[in-house]
């Protein structure tokens, strides 16, 4: 178990800056979200710890000892790939025993804690199976189990729950994250899947164009995600633009945001209200609902504002007396406005 | 899958089979059956000679130990070529599939698809140029090292097989390579993030997922060399007598096409019987 460390990182593919003076730290035994749209250098980031990529500059920490001269196999690393990388031609408990064997560990003990890992990952009567023979799902575990197996320093996660089905990625992001509270090791995790990251992360970065945009606990970064793109990544966001205002923000079709000290704000589309008849909140705004979605027990209606698509969230029944469009009214409180920066 | 075919999939499945099996018939089945006649034979049917049906063509096999000794002899050079194929072949499939990228990759591809292109007796032609006494190798050789050298390889078995190698080895790059290939880059990564060395690497993962590659480039080669002649026989001279010389001699030379017929159905039913003991063996490398 250690703490991580990235300093400066830099890495440039031709011309594209894959990750721009990166500097993050990754604490002890905690699980760390990296998160991204694609390109934006999160698997670069990951790849650099691990020791895939060699940065142009800065350096990477492993438990406060700088491993730029650690190849990859001797910086005691567990590394989960997105396909999972299984060795089709061994089984399950050889998959998994493989870094043991390298480690020259003893055939009983060997033996030992492969099936106390397997065990750990409930797939204890597997050992013998090939990894042809199993679920996506099983897959993913034996992944995780040949990588714990060893008692890395860190564990680092590449997309690991890409590859399944929604209501499996479910009850895996459940597995993983009492896996690794079990285990207790420094993980570092790769998605592009804001809910993932929000689901299992103890803090989350995010990145853009290989810059770190923005870095903290997860509900500190959805309530207060300082810019316009944090905003929109983690979640979703409506924007609104205007002029400031000693009272606060004057919108476009004279509507003041009070209380606002930004030019931007966002309103969180759980946090918007719709209505009918005028309502008594200070900050409301006419809008035209466009259409009415219904997923189940959640509705979402989506709305123009001054040629502006918005977006409400809410329980369908909530919902209910609305028409499937026309006119309405916009509501949120003062508290739900987030100040954005720039 | 099969089994269940509507009729109509069976009718098109039939009409795309149809030409390749035709081909085959034409060119393989019928001529084979012509050889197996003509091998039971005591002369060859044409003009009016006499003939009639027997088995001594069979038997002249197993009566004169020269034709078993010279099948060993061609089995053992079978062997060589192969081994020595796969040894050459395989590092460069590895370095090509693995290491190098982009163009370089294709430069690299050309040159081992080269002998392809050329012909085959020219090819052989080259090496004689190359090996003889005074030749190409020779004054290389004697160029670079300070005493006087005299290297002459021509018509010696070493000769033979260094021709054949070049003649086989593109066969068992492109196989090991199309079998390199389909090895996913992340399963070598995920062995060394568990921190296995290059040699753990090489002889865990990638060689048993290369096995079938290398198998089939393996009997590509093997089959072929046992029966060859045109290289004993050129590269060889004097030394060059191996069992595919022998069957060639018979219907290019003595005009004795039953007995040569019998000697290449041997030569077919040993190498199938070598392939088959050996199925085990590949069957557990292939899994």
């Amino acid at each position: 178990m250690a703490e991580v460390r990235v300093e400066g990182l830099t890495k440039t593919y031709g011309t594209a800056r894959a990750l721009d003076a990166v500097t993050l730290a990754f604490p002890d035994g905690g699980f760390f979200g990296l998160l991204g749209p694609s390109g934006s250098g999160k698997t670069t980031l990951l790849r650099a710890i691990a020791g895939f990529v060699e940065p142009e500059a800065g350096r990477v920490l492993i438990g406060d000892a700088p491993v730029e001269n650690v190849p990859v196999e001797a910086r005691e690393i567990g590394m989960v790939f997105q396909s999972y990388a299984l060795f089709p031609n061994m089984t399950v408990a050889q998959n998994v025993a493989f870094g043991l064997e390298v480690r020259k560990v003893p055939a009983a003990e060997r033996a030992r804690r492969v099936a106390e890992v397997l065990e750990l990952v409930r797939l204890g009567p597997y050992g013998a199976r090939k990894p042809h023979e199993l679920s996506g799902g099983q897959r993913q575990r034996v992944a995780m189990a040949r990588a714990i197996v060893t008692r890395p320093r860190v564990l680092l996660l590449d997309e690991p729950l890409s590859a399944l089905d929604k209501a499996l990625r479910v009850e895996m992001q459940i597995e993983l994250k009492r896996i690794q509270r079990e285990v207790g090791i420094t993980t570092i995790f790769v998605t592009h899947d804001q809910e993932e990251a929000l689901t299992l992360s103890d803090r989350i970065g995010i990145l853009r164009d290989g810059r770190l945009v923005r870095e903290g606990p997860p509900r500190a970064v959805y309530d207060d995600p300082r810019d316009a793109f944090t905003a929109r990544f983690l979640g979703e966001a409506n924007l609104f633009s205007g002029v400031l205002e000693p009272g606060g923000l004057r919108l476009g079709d004279g509507v003041l945001v009070a209380g606002a000290r930004t030019a931007t704000v966002a309103v969180r589309p759980e946090n918007l209200r719709i209505s009918l008849t005028e309502p008594p909140a200070p900050i409301r705004l006419r809008a035209r609902l466009r259409q009415r979605i219904f997923a189940g027990a959640m509705g979402t209606c989506v709305l123009d504002w001054q040629g502006e698509t918005l977006k409400a969230v809410g329980r369908d029944r909530d919902f209910a007396d609305l028409p499937a469009e026309g006119e309405v009214w916009l509501s949120w409180d003062a508290a739900d406005t987030i100040p954005l920066e720039g | 899958m099969g089994g269940s075919l509507a009729r109509k999939d069976r009718t098109r499945a039939a009409l795309l089979l149809a030409p390749a099996y035709l081909w085959l018939t034409l060119a393989v089945f019928l001529p084979l059956s012509a050889m197996a006649f003509f091998s039971l034979l005591s002369d060859v049917p044409f003009g009016d000679r006499e003939w009639h049906v027997t088995l001594d063509n069979y038997r002249a096999f197993l009566e004169t130990g020269t034709y078993a000794a010279l099948l060993w002899k061609s089995v053992k050079l079978g062997v060589t070529v192969t081994a020595l194929s796969v040894l050459a072949g395989f590092p460069c499939a590895l370095v090509l599939a693995k290491v190098i990228r982009g163009r370089a990759r294709e430069a690299m591809f050309l040159l081992v698809i080269l002998p392809f292109w050329s012909n085959s007796l020219v090819r052989i032609f080259s090496w004689a140029i190359v090996l003889r006494g005074n030749g190409v190798l020779s004054a290389a050789i004697d160029a670079v090292l300070p005493w006087d050298v005299r290297v002459n390889l021509m018509f010696s078995p070493t000769a033979i097989v260094i021709g054949l190698v070049h003649s086989y080895l593109p066969y068992v790059i492109l196989t090991s390579y199309l079998a390199l290939q389909a090895i996913d880059d992340s399963l070598i990564e995920a062995a060394r993030a568990l921190g296995a060395p290059r040699r753990t690497i090489l002889m865990r993962i990638i060689l048993p997922l290369a096995a079938p590659g290398i198998v089939a480039g393996a009997v590509l080669i093997f089959v072929p060399v046992v029966g060859s002649f045109m290289e004993p026989r050129l590269l060889g001279g004097r030394l060059g007598t191996y069992y595919g010389t022998v069957i060639e001699d018979q219907f290019v030379a003595v005009f004795n096409w039953p007995l040569g017929a019998a000697l290449s159905f041997i030569l077919l039913a040993v190498v199938l019987a070598i392939l088959a003991a050996a199925s085990p063996a590949l069957r557990r490398a292939l899994r």
